[in-house]
C-alpha cells in the first residue's frame, strides 16, 4: 500500500484503485471508475465494499450527482499536468453540491499543482510516482494569504484587510 | 497609484521564492523541460530564438519612477541595456540567463512588481485605458477595477490551468483605447438608463490564427457582481473550452462552436447559481478602499495661468509640431498628457534603453507625480504635466531621441520582435517598419496624411494586432522566404472591426511599395483632408487599392472582360 497525502499529511493510503478488468472483491475500500460503478451498482453486487468513484474530467458534476452523491470519495482526475478541468469539478463539489467525503487528485499529479488542488477542497492527493512526498508537503505552504475566496474557506486578503 | 501592503508584498515574495526553487529543481533535472514550461511561463519567461525572454508585468501600464528606475537597472545588470514595451502594456527583455531570473524577479519584487501570470494559460495582466483617470470623456477611473480584478485573478485556484491564454481589458470612456474588443473579456464601465454604475461585458474577442471581435454577453452588470459573473464565464471556459488543439483552445472558439446564444446561456445559469454570493460580492468599502490609491493628485489650480506654454508655441515650431501630435489637453486646465514616442526612426518600436528609461524616472519625478504609463500602442505617457513644464520636458526628450512627433501618425507603428527575436516567427518585422519609417521620413507629408494605424506582426499569432491595424502587415512563410500578407480596414477602437484582405501577398522587396500605394490611393480617393484612412476605406472599399496594388491582375481581368 502506498503513500499519499490526506488533509495536508502523509498518511498510507487506504484505498484500492480497481482497474475495470479485475473482479470485484466484496469487502474493503475500492476505487472504481465511473464506468464500472455504472455495472455494478444496482445489481447489489458490491456487498460490503466501500466504494469510491472516479469520474472523467469532461463530466458534468451537477448533472452526475444524482449518481454520486453518496459515495465516500471521489477521484477526480488530471491526465496531464496543465489540464485543470478537475479544479472546477472539485470546486463545484464542494461549494454547490456541498460534497462531504473525499475528493482525491489523481493522474499527472505534481508538486506544483497541490496548493491549487488544496483550494479547490480537493483534501487527497495521489502524487505521481516520481514526486517526493515530503517535498509535496511545501507546497501547502506556497501562499500563506489567498487573494480571493475558494472552496477552502481561507479569508482572503479583502476580508482581512477589513477586518483592518 | 496602488501601493502595496504587507498581503500583496507576502504575495510576490513568496511567489519569488516559488520560483527559484521551481528554476533549481529544473536546473538539478528533478524538472523535465515539458514540466518546468507551464511554471517559468506564468513567470514570464519564454525560451526564445536566441536567449530567454522574460514578461514583466505593468499592471493597466502604470509605472512609478522607483519601478522605472528598477527597470533601467535590470536592463543594464542583466540584459543588453534596453527593455522592449509591448501592446499588452507590459514590458519584456530579451537576454536575461535562465539561473538569474529569479534574481530579477527579486530585484521586482522589491519595487512591487512582477512577472506573474504574463504567460501561460492562464488569466493575464488586465489592461486598461493608458489615459485612465485624466481622459475628459471619462465615467470612472477604470484602474480601481482593473486592480481589483489583478488581485482576484491572481493565483486562482480554480483558473490557473485553463485551456489557453485569458485576457481581459476594462474601459470607461466613450473612446475605447484599450482595444477592449479583442479580448477574452472585455469591460465597458457603464451607467444605465437609472443612472446606476455597472458593466457591458462582451466575450470572446482574439487575435491569432482566427480573429473574432468579442460579443455582447450582458449588456448591463450591476456594479458589485463583477466577480461572481467573471467566475461564471470562467468556470463554464474552463470546463468546456477545448484543449486537444492549441489553436482551438481560445474562449472565442468554445463561443464560436456552441454558438453566441447556447454560451449566453451556460453563463447566466451558472451566474443564477453565484450571484450574491457574499463571498463574490463587491462591497462599497472594498471599492472604496480601491479607489483610496487612485486619488487625483495635487494639481496645482493656478496652473492655467501660465503663459510660458502658449509663448513657447508660438515661437518654436518644432515645439509646436512637437504639441501637435504627442501633446494633448488633461482634465485639468493648466495640465497636459505628454506623449514619449518610441516610434523614433532607426529604433525598434517600443524598444526603451536603460538611459533613457533613467532619464524618464528623473522627467516623471519632476514634472508629473512621478508616474508614467505604458500605451498599447507601445508609447509611453507622461500623463500630468504642468503646462508650463512642457517645453523642459520636451527639450530633455528630443534631447534622449524621445520626442519624434509621430503620435497616431503612419511611422507610429506597432509591430512584434518577429524573426529577430521570436522563435514563432514567420518573417521579420523590425525591418520593415524601419524601412517605414525610413520611407516616410518626411513630416510634412506624414501630416498630410493624418492619424492612421499600422500593425504588423512577424506570424499568426498576431502579438503586432495585425488584425486591427488600418493597415495590418502579417510575416507568413512562402519556402523559406520572407512574405507579408496585408489588411485594409481594420481597428480596435469603439468602431473595432477586422481587417480585409488585399488579396496576394507581397515580398520583403515589395512590401514597403505596397505600403507606399495605399497611402498613395488613399490621398487620391479621400473626400477631403478630414477624411482619415479608415474613413475613406469604408466608404469607397477595397476595389481602388486592390486594382492599384495588383495592376496585372486588374489589367487581365479587364482584358477577359473586353
Ligand atoms: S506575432 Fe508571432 S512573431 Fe510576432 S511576437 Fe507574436 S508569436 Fe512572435
Amino acid at each position: 500500500m502506498g503513500n499519499i497525502i490526506r488533509n495536508r499529511q502523509i498518511v498510507a493510503d487506504d484505498w484500492t484503485a480497481l482497474p475495470d478488468e479485475a473482479p470485484l472483491p466484496s469487502s474493503g475500500r475500492i476505487v472504481v471508475s465511473l464506468k464500472r460503478w455504472r455495472e455494478v451498482r444496482d445489481a447489489a453486487k458490491t456487498g460490503d465494499a466501500s466504494i469510491g468513484v472516479r469520474i472523467p474530467n469532461t463530466e458534468d458534476v451537477i448533472a452526475l450527482w444524482p449518481e454520486i452523491s453518496d459515495r465516500p470519495l471521489i477521484a477526480v482526475e488530471f491526465p496531464a499536468f496543465g489540464d485543470g478541468r478537475a479544479f472546477s469539478q472539485a470546486a463545484l463539489l464542494r461549494t454547490r453540491l456541498g460534497f462531504k467525503g473525499e475528493i482525491r487528485a489523481v493522474g499527472d499529479v505534481m508538486r506544483d499543482q497541490i496548493y491549487y488542488m488544496d483550494r479547490c477542497g480537493i483534501d487527497a492527493i495521489v502524487p505521481r510516482a516520481d514526486q517526493d512526498l515530503q517535498v509535496c508537503l511545501t507546497a501547502f505552504k506556497d501562499f500563506a494569504v489567498p487573494y480571493q475566496t475558494a472552496a477552502d474557506g481561507q479569508p482572503p486578503v479583502w476580508a482581512r484587510r477589513r477586518a483592518g | 497609484m496602488y501601493r502595496y501592503d504587507e498581503y500583496d508584498q507576502r504575495l510576490v515574495d513568496e511567489r519569488v521564492a516559488q520560483f527559484r526553487d521551481q528554476t533549481q529543481r529544473h536546473l538539478a533535472g528533478k524538472l523535465t523541460a515539458d514540466e518546468f514550461r507551464p511554471l517559468r511561463l506564468r513567470n514570464g519567461l519564454y525560451i526564445q530564438r536566441f536567449a530567454p525572454m522574460l514578461r514583466i508585468s505593468i499592471p493597466y501600464g502604470l509605472l512609478s519612477t522607483r519601478q522605472v528606475c528598477k527597470l533601467a537597472h535590470i536592463a543594464r545588470t542583466y540584459d543588453k541595456g534596453y527593455g522592449h514595451f509591448t501592446t499588452r502594456q507590459n514590458i519584456q527583455f530579451n537576454w536575461p540567463a535562465l539561473e538569474r531570473v529569479p534574481d530579477i524577479l527579486a530585484e521586482l519584487a522589491s519595487v512591487q512588481m512582477h512577472a506573474i501570470q504574463t504567460s501561460g494559460n492562464c488569466i493575464r495582466n488586465i489592461t486598461a485605458d493608458h489615459l485612465a483617470g485624466v481622459a475628459r470623456d471619462e465615467l470612472v477611473d477604470p484602474r480601481p477595477y482593473c486592480e481589483l480584478t489583478r488581485q482576484w485573478a491572481t493565483f486562482h485556484p480554480e483558473f490557473s490551468w485553463l485551456p489557453r491564454k485569458f485576457k481581459i481589458a476594462f474601459s470607461a470612456t466613450a473612446n475605447d483605447r484599450a482595444a477592449t474588443m479583442i479580448h477574452d473579456i472585455g469591460v465597458y464601465i457603464v451607467r444605465n438608463a437609472q443612472g446606476e454604475l455597472g458593466y457591458s461585458i462582451h466575450v470572446g474577442g482574439g487575435l491569432g490564427r482566427t480573429p473574432i471581435l468579442a460579443y455582447q454577453i450582458r449588456e448591463f452588470l450591476p456594479e458589485a457582481d463583477l466577480f461572481s459573473y467573471l467566475e461564471a464565464v470562467l468556470r463554464v471556459y474552463n470546463r468546456l473550452g477545448r484543449r486537444d488543439n492549441i489553436h482551438k483552445a481560445r474562449i472565442k472558439i468554445l463561443v464560436k462552436d456552441v454558438g453566441q446564444v447556447k454560451f449566453t446561456e451556460l453563463v447566466e445559469a451558472e451566474w443564477a447559481q453565484l450571484r450574491g454570493d457574499p463571498r463574490l460580492t463587491l462591497r462599497r468599502e472594498d471599492l472604496e478602499r480601491m479607489k483610496a490609491h487612485f486619488t487625483p493628485h495635487a494639481y496645482d489650480a493656478g496652473a492655467a495661468r501660465d503663459t510660458s506654454f502658449a509663448k513657447a508655441l508660438a515661437g518654436d515650431s518644432a515645439f509646436a509640431a512637437f504639441v501637435k501630435r504627442n501633446v494633448k489637453d488633461h482634465r485639468v486646465p493648466g495640465h497636459k498628457i505628454v506623449w514619449v514616442s518610441l516610434k523614433a526612426p532607426g529604433v525598434a518600436p517600443g524598444d526603451c534603453t536603460a538611459g533613457q528609461m533613467d532619464a524618464l524616472a528623473e522627467l516623471m519625478e519632476r514634472h508629473s507625480f512621478g508616474e508614467i504609463r505604458v500605451a498599447h500602442d507601445q508609447n509611453l505617457v507622461l500623463a500630468d504635466v504642468p503646462q508650463k513644464d512642457v517645453y523642459a520636458v520636451w527639450q530633455r526628450l528630443r534631447e534622449l531621441g524621445l520626442a519624434t512627433p509621430n503620435i497616431g501618425l503612419l511611422t507610429d507603428l506597432i509591430c512584434c520582435p518577429g524573426l529577430d527575436f521570436c522563435s514563432l516567427a514567420n518573417a521579420g518585422s523590425i525591418g520593415v517598419a524601419q524601412d517605414i519609417m525610413d520611407r516616410f521620413g518626411d513630416l510634412d507629408y506624414l501630416y498630410d496624411v493624418g492619424d492612421i494605424k499600422i500593425k504588423m506582426s512577424g506570424c499568426m499569432n498576431g502579438c503586432g494586432h495585425h488584425s486591427v491595424g488600418h493597415i495590418g502587415i502579417l510575416g507568413v512563410d512562402k519556402h523559406g522566404e520572407e512574405w507579408y500578407q496585408v489588411t485594409l480596414g481594420g481597428s480596435s477602437e469603439e468602431d473595432a472591426s477586422l481587417g480585409d484582405r488585399t488579396g496576394p501577398s507581397f515580398d520583403r522587396e515589395r512590401i514597403v511599395d505596397a505600403v507606399d500605394t495605399i497611402i498613395k490611393v488613399y490621398l487620391e480617393q479621400r473626400a477631403g483632408v478630414d477624411e482619415t484612412f479608415l474613413q475613406t476605406y469604408r466608404r469607397v472599399g477595397m476595389k481602388p487599392f486592390k486594382e492599384r496594388l495588383y495592376p496585372e491582375k486588374t489589367a487581365q481581368r479587364e482584358a477577359v472582360e473586353a
